[in-house]
């Protein structure tokens, strides 16, 4: 039989349309022509096709959905033979008349409905005798294919409060009653299911079961739906009655499907007040049962219910619904012990929302749970499965988003320890989140102790786990990664100096730890969040009496220096050099001289033996000539050396034009605005004309290379110099000395050998210029311009 | 207004450091300019950018490259040099906006008021320029204090730009 299947189910079934088809046009005919005794002869025949038990579930649905609508046309033409004249009590018994039993009840059932609406009879008299009567149907799909046409027709015609069927009982005790039986009743049929059959068929059977199931979960939907039920009722005799036939039926699909059910159908409050009596139930359950998520659904609606509003929550506390609910999960683990371990998960999960959402102040109940987890989580070591891993992200998480502050799900002291089993991997993962909940609530993480409590957590990201391959990580997330950790650092900040300083020698711990990888990304964020703290400090007045403990400028810089060295030995030199010229400008700032070129040393140091890169040495030299120009700390001699050297390395750079600009920028080491004793003349005429002397190599190197001389940009860029210092007062330049400039470079540039380049002959035109607009501004600067010719 | 679609072109003057900001910028407005800082870790930015927007010649330069740091008749030569009307640089991370008889020197400031060793108390701050013809309006957006503050400046040129090869 299995292996004809499908191909003969479809023949069946359009059989039966077929069947059905034919006796529906006959009945038409009838009820068109008023003629009941033939109305009934067809529709019962008609109805006979649902007498079969050759389709399954799906396919009967079909089936029974077209004699439903036949069915709609008969029940009006019954209405209609009542107004007629015929009585309808007449016509309840006449139709029993019909020969087999299944149509007889489903037209007897039609009738009933009219019945219930005559009002001769009331509603509850009727539905009592329909819903015994429908016990003559024994056979699994067809009885609650029945029963189902009974709870559809009846539906609006239950004799509840305040409906036109109300009768004289002013109570609902009937309608429930009624819906009761019918539930029953289904139930059972439904779970006979399980056991008709050899048991190979036993999976085919559980999937027919699962596609009937609404038919009977319709009756809670209809009982939730009966306006006179209120708590009293639902909680002394809806509930138990509902439960027990539950416990009862020892089925486990059905006992799944309908727990799930109640939770969904009635409302929450209800849940609340027979939460004794619902969690109750779950112990008597069998024991193969998913009790877990039907436990963790209830509790994503209370906690939902609980969201709604401030006003339920009292409620909460009323019926201790965290105790109870704890106590029930905790009894259930207990029960299954061999239950995976994301099933527990899951199940902690959902009462940690919970309780985030019924107790966002208790934070020792949501400690409470984590704790219960760790327990339960002791012994397995570090968890490998990826659903389990997943689900204590979110476990984690939630307090996250809850209490919108890291700080906070600090202080449950059993937070850390349930990171504790998490893999490398998800450690990372969780990390990330806490980081970007810190990010994106901008928490403000101000004590070194909480710096280091956090540090801990996220320790997947700031270093190597045991265990962690570092290869295997993409490059790009590595870098989002420490890119993040960064931004993290530029966030942890506190107004005290003290407690900053604490702040910034924890982190400085934490992240000495992270390897070479990491400090190029870790390093520099730190060394700024130092630098800002020695400017804080540097608006404040030292003071004398302070005491030794306290945080000075000299302190950090010390751990500044022990700090950027880490950088040199990666290796990370250019990066290395930037920090130390930042640190020494800092230095200088704070009138600390010995600091400051102990700085400028380091930074010499890595410029002569790490950075060997051309273009890395210019930039290198430019930063550096630009730090050194802005020093006042430095007496003379500091400064003789250190400017010495520098304009060493610049006339030392791979390739002349370079070397030529490098050495004319060393011109302003001598001449600084703001110092009066630094104002040199002769020095800086001295760089200007070593420049020129560079200049000058270059274009014969050129002519010798390449027979031109090559770009006049370079005497241009020398000539505009010489303007700046002339401008400037340098008593040293004078106009004779500028005028031959000019001259040069004309007769460079129109010269045959020259190479043709009109970026330089725009740079030339618009000095020239912009030495007649000196001349035009008049008064002193216009007659210091006036002599030289253009 | 920092949204997709309203800006058309970003001038940016280096520092960004990370790729991920060149990437956000790009979301802004997909025509980006951006020279070199000493921290950014593309190495392949120029050092200097020139570009014409509509009758002005705009040049492009990080500044740690122009000595003293900051120093208006320095950076005036650099202006000369690339020989542009608006020329834009940073490093300093403090707004400024010279105007000279050669044209417009404008640093833009820090859009993150990072810590600089050249300017104490930095405003977060950047530019927006509108070009009009031979007229420019400099709009300059600082974060003083947890308020935005607007100000702005005009600048006309007085002859069209000669187009000349580049």
């Amino acid at each position: 039989m299995i292996a004809d299947g499908v191909e003969d189910e479809e023949k069946w079934l359009a059989a039966g349309i077929a069947g059905l088809q034919q006796n529906a046009f006959y009945m038409h005919r009838a009820l068109d022509s008023n003629n009941l005794r033939d109305a009934l002869k067809y529709s019962a025949q008609m109805l006979s096709e649902l007498r079969t038990s050759r389709l399954s579930p799906h396919k009967y649905y079909e089936l029974y959905m077209r004699a439903f609508d036949e069915l709609r046309k008969l029940e009006m033409f019954f209405k209609e033979e009542t107004r007629r004249g015929c009585s309808v009590v007449d016509l309840y018994e006449l139709v029993q008349h019909a020969g087999n039993i299944l149509p007889r009840l489903y037209l007897l059932c039609t009738v009933g409905s009219v019945y219930i609406k005559s009002k001769e009879a009331p509603a509850k008299d009727v539905l009592k005798d329909l819903v015994e009567m429908c016990r003559g149907i024994q056979h699994p799909v067809r009885g609650l294919f029945l029963r189902s046409y009974l709870a559809q027709v009846s539906r609006d015609k239950l004799p509840d409060i305040g409906s036109e069927y109300e009768g004289d009982a002013e109570t609902a005790v009937d309608a429930v009653e009624f819906v009761l039986q019918n539930f029953t009743e289904m139930n059972k049929l439904w779970v006979r299911m399980q056991h008709q059959g050899p048991a190979r068929e036993k999976e085919k059977r559980e999937k027919e079961r699962s596609e009937l199931r609404d038919l009977v979960g319709k009756n809670l939907h209809v009982l939730s739906q009966i306006e006179g039920i209120d708590l009293d009722m639902y909680k002394d005799s809806v509930l138990p009655r509902v439960l027990e036939q539950v416990v009862n039926c020892k089925d486990e699909i059905a006992q799944y499907y309908l727990m799930d059910c109640i939770i969904q159908v009635f409302p929450d409050e209800y849940h609340l007040q027979t939460l004794d009596v619902l969690l109750g139930a779950f112990p008597q359950l069998q024991p193969t049962v998913d009790i877990k998520t039907v436990l963790s659904r209830l509790m994503e609606r209370l906690s939902n219910y609980a969201a709604s509003g401030a006003d339920v929550l009292p409620e909460f506390l009323q019926v201790e619904a965290f105790a109870k609910l704890n106590n029930a999960i905790g009894k259930v683990i207990e029960a299954q012990p061999d239950m995976p371990i994301l099933g527990v998960i899951t199940l902690y999960s959902s009462l940690l929302t919970f309780t985030l959402h019924v107790h966002p102040d208790r934070l020792d109940y949501a400690d409470q749970v984590l704790g219960a987890c760790v327990r339960k989580l002791s012994g397995k070591g570090k968890l490998e499965e990826n659903k389990a891993t997943k689900q204590i992200v979110a476990l984690l998480s939630a307090p996250l988003d809850k209490y919108n502050d890291i700080v906070t799900a600090l202080k449950l002291s059993n937070y850390p320890r349930v990171l504790e089993y998490l893999d490398t991997e998800t450690n990372k993962v969780m990390s990330t989140v806490i980081i970007q909940s810190i990010m994106k609530n901008k928490t403000c993480i101000s004590t070194a102790d909480r710096v280091e409590a956090l540090f801990e957590l996220i320790k997947g990201l700031i270093k190597d786990l045991d265990g962690a391959v570092l290869d295997e990580v993409d490059e790009d997330d590595f870098k989002e990664e420490q890119n993040s950790v960064a931004r993290l650092i530029q966030l942890l900040h506190n107004d005290d100096p003290e407690e900053m300083f604490k702040i910034i020698c924890t982190v400085r711990k934490h992240i000495l730890g992270g390897g070479p990888k990491r400090l190029p990304f870790t390093v520099p964020p730190l060394v700024f969040s130092s630098l800002k703290l020695v400017r804080q400090l540097q608006g404040q007045e030292e003071n004398p009496f302070g005491e030794e403990e306290s945080t000075t400028p000299k302190k950090i810089f010390l751990l500044l220096n022990q700090t950027v060295e880490t950088l040199s030995n990666i290796p990370a030199p250019e990066l290395a050099l930037q920090l130390y010229l930042q640190c020494a400008e800092a230095a200088n700032d704070c009138d600390l001289e010995p600091v400051a070129y102990e700085f400028f040393t380091q930074a010499f140091i890595l410029y002569e033996e790490e950075i060997s890169d051309s273009r890395a040495q210019i930039t290198a030299i430019h930063l550096i000539i630009g730090t050194l120009q802005r020093m006042h700390v430095f007496g003379v001699e500091n400064r003789d050396t250190l400017t010495h050297k520098a304009t060493g390395y610049s006339a030392k750079l791979l390739k002349k034009p370079d070397q030529c600009r490098a050495v004319y920028a060393c011109s302003h080491l001598f001449w600084v605005d703001d110092q009066d004793n630094v104002k040199d003349g002769e020095r800086v005429l001295l760089c200007l004309k070593r420049a020129l002397r560079i200049a000058n190599a270059a274009q014969q190197m050129s002519n010798a290379a390449r027979g031109s001389t090559g770009s006049v940009t370079l005497f241009v860029e020398i000539l505009n110099k010489y303007l700046y210092f002339f401008e400037k007062g340098n008593p040293q330049i004078n106009v004779a000395a500028i005028q031959s400039l000019i001259e040069l470079v004309t007769t460079e540039m129109q010269s045959d050998s020259s190479t043709p380049d009109p970026a330089a002959d725009a740079f030339f035109a618009s000095t020239l210029r912009y030495i007649e607009f000196q001349k035009q501004k008049g008064g002193a600067l216009g007659e210091k311009y006036e002599p030289i010719k253009v | 207004m920092l949204v997709p679609g309203k800006i058309q072109h970003i001038i940016c003057t280096g520092n960004l450091c990370i790729k991920e900001v060149q990437d956000y910028l790009k979301t802004l407005c997909p025509d980006l300019h951006i020279t070199r800082g000493e921290y950014d870790e593309e190495t392949r930015y120029p050092e200097t950018k020139t570009l014409t927007i509509g009758q002005f010649k705009l040049g492009l330069c990080h500044g740690h490259q122009v000595i003293p740091w900051g120093d208006l008749d320095s950076l005036a030569m650099l202006q000369r040099q690339l020989d542009v009307d608006i020329l834009v640089t940073g490093h300093t991370h403090q707004f400024t906006a010279y105007k000279h008889e050669g044209g417009v020197v404008i640093n833009p400031g820090s859009a993150t008021g990072a810590y600089s060793s050249i300017t104490y108390d930095v405003n977060p701050s950047f530019v927006l320029m509108d070009i009009d013809g031979l007229r420019v309006v400099v709009y300059v957006y600082e974060l003083i204090d947890g308020e935005v503050k607007v100000d702005k400046i005009d600048f006309k040129k007085t002859t069209a730009t000669t187009h000349s090869a580049h």
